[in-house]
């Protein structure tokens, strides 16, 4: 992906007792793990476990009902929504600006976040890796289901998250973006935390420990 | 200075694809000149007073800013983006940048019903005291589009946001409308400016007691 090897980065992800009701039906409980620069995490269960639920808690765009999470950058505890800076998500629940082309979105999205680093190259960097370039002036309203899944890698990697979160990475993405997965995958466990939402066997394979959430218990991190 | 950066990138942002989808614009626009035909068809060759016609003025200002100025957060649930906004921007960033592009949106309807009332009730519309006039339409929209923001992020996480957005807003704009109406038939009266300086103090308490208690409210709002 990169010609140089970047540092690990010193990143940490507490997450204890995370609890998340909503109208009064419990989704899960008592969620609690650690993880560190080069630890990754998949997280797997059946329809309604609660996966994408607790990806968006992991992200601090939703509340959990009981419990913290805590993330701490080179040794100092980071609130959440200044952890946002360091996190990436790929998730079918977040979706880019139609109206607007890829580079765009980018651009304008990077200038939201208040980035600090040249914008143009950056983008121009990741959407080659997702094999977006040639189609990077065109309207996201023009692209397909796969394309637009492969812009959301590109706008999760802008920034070079330390921690980087995949819910159900490879939908809608064909071979080729399947490889490219792979490779921001492999690249991510070697510079950060990679968490990863699941069904699919195959990408649960992808992490060193699996947290399988199950229907109205307790859990804890099963150790692969 | 970041923050204030990221506000501005989001405005920016937010006029751009205002531009692109016409989103709110058709809508306002439609509702402006429909209700001013109505208007002028319903009073045919009567010549209302100014207190009729103040009155008049904010009716079309109040129900052309219910059918547009929600879209502002409703477009952003109802196109998936709100997720990836959470992201990108804190909390305070998100509602100042919603707030600006309220204002901007205020103002420019204002001054449409402004042009279109001074063309169509040429002889009966006549802005004696101008500054009145200018000041109160000023801090007017202003007291709009801060009750507006706050309101529309509210209904814009709910099921049914066509009916509750007007039902919501009017118990909290009724103390700016009485007030903008008795200032502007100030105005078409030809009063002093010094006449007008209680009004002018109502609109600006309004606008501080609105904008503080929304921007701390925001975050309980914004947030799942």
């Amino acid at each position: 992906m990169e010609s140089r090897n970047p540092p690990m980065t010193d990143v940490n992800l507490t997450v204890a007792g995370i609890a998340k009701s909503f109208n009064r039906r419990a989704i899960f409980r008592d969620i609690s793990f650690s993880l560190e620069g080069g630890d990754s995490l998949a997280i797997t269960g059946r329809n309604g476990s609660g996966k994408s639920t607790l990806v968006k808690i992991l992200c601090g765009v939703l509340t959990p009902s009981a419990g913290t999470v805590q993330y701490a950058i080179a040794g100092k505890d980071v609130p959440i929504d200044a952890a946002k800076d360091q996190l990436g998500l790929v998730s079918p629940h977040l979706q880019l600006y139609d109206e607007f082309s890829a580079l765009e979105n980018l651009e304008l999205l990077s200038r939201i976040r208040s980035n600090n680093f040249p914008i143009g190259e950056r983008a121009s960097e990741f959407l080659k890796l997702v094999g977006l370039w040639d189609r990077r002036k065109d309207m996201v309203r023009t692209y397909s289901s796969g394309m637009k899944q492969r812009l959301k890698y590109a706008f999760a990697l802008l920034h070079r998250p330390a921690v980087l979160l995949l819910d159900e990475p490879t939908s809608n993405l064909d071979a080729e973006g399947v490889e490219v997965v792979k490779r921001v995958v492999e690249a991510q466990k070697s510079t950060g935390i990679l968490v990863v939402a699941t069904n699919n066997e195959m990408e649960a394979t992808w992490c060193a420990r699996e947290l399988h959430l199950a229907d109205q218990a307790p859990i804890g991190t099963k150790l692969r | 200075m970041s923050a204030l950066s990221s506000t501005y990138a989001l405005v920016r942002k937010d006029v751009q694809s205002e531009l692109r989808t016409r989103y709110a614009l058709n809508a306002l626009l439609m509702f402006v000149v429909t209700a001013v035909a109505t208007i002028l068809f319903a009073l045919r060759s009567d010549q209302p007073t100014p207190t009729v016609l103040s009155g008049m003025y904010w009716v079309v200002i109040f129900f052309t800013a219910m059918s547009g100025l929600s879209r502002i957060f409703v477009s952003e649930e109802e196109r998936g983006t709100t997720m990836t906004l959470q992201l990108v921007a804190s909390p305070s960033v998100v509602y100042f940048g919603k707030l600006l592009f309220n204002v901007a949106l205020t103002l420019s309807l204002t001054l449409a019903v402004t042009l279109l009332y001074t063309l169509v009730f040429s002889t009966s519309f006549i802005i004696q005291t101008p500054s009145i006039f200018a000041v109160t339409v000023l801090l007017g929209s202003l007291g709009f589009a801060s009750a507006a923001t706050i309101i529309a992020a509210i209904v814009a996480k709910a099921n049914t946001r066509g009916t509750l957005y007007p039902v919501l807003s009017f118990p909290v704009l009724i103390v700016l409308l009485m007030t903008v109406m008795s200032a502007t038939t100030r105005a078409l009266d030809g009063e002093e400016f010094r006449a007008a300086m209680g009004d002018f103090q109502i609109l600006v308490g309004y606008i501080l007691a609105m904008t503080g208690g929304s921007y701390l409210l925001f975050d309980y709002v914004w947030k799942d």
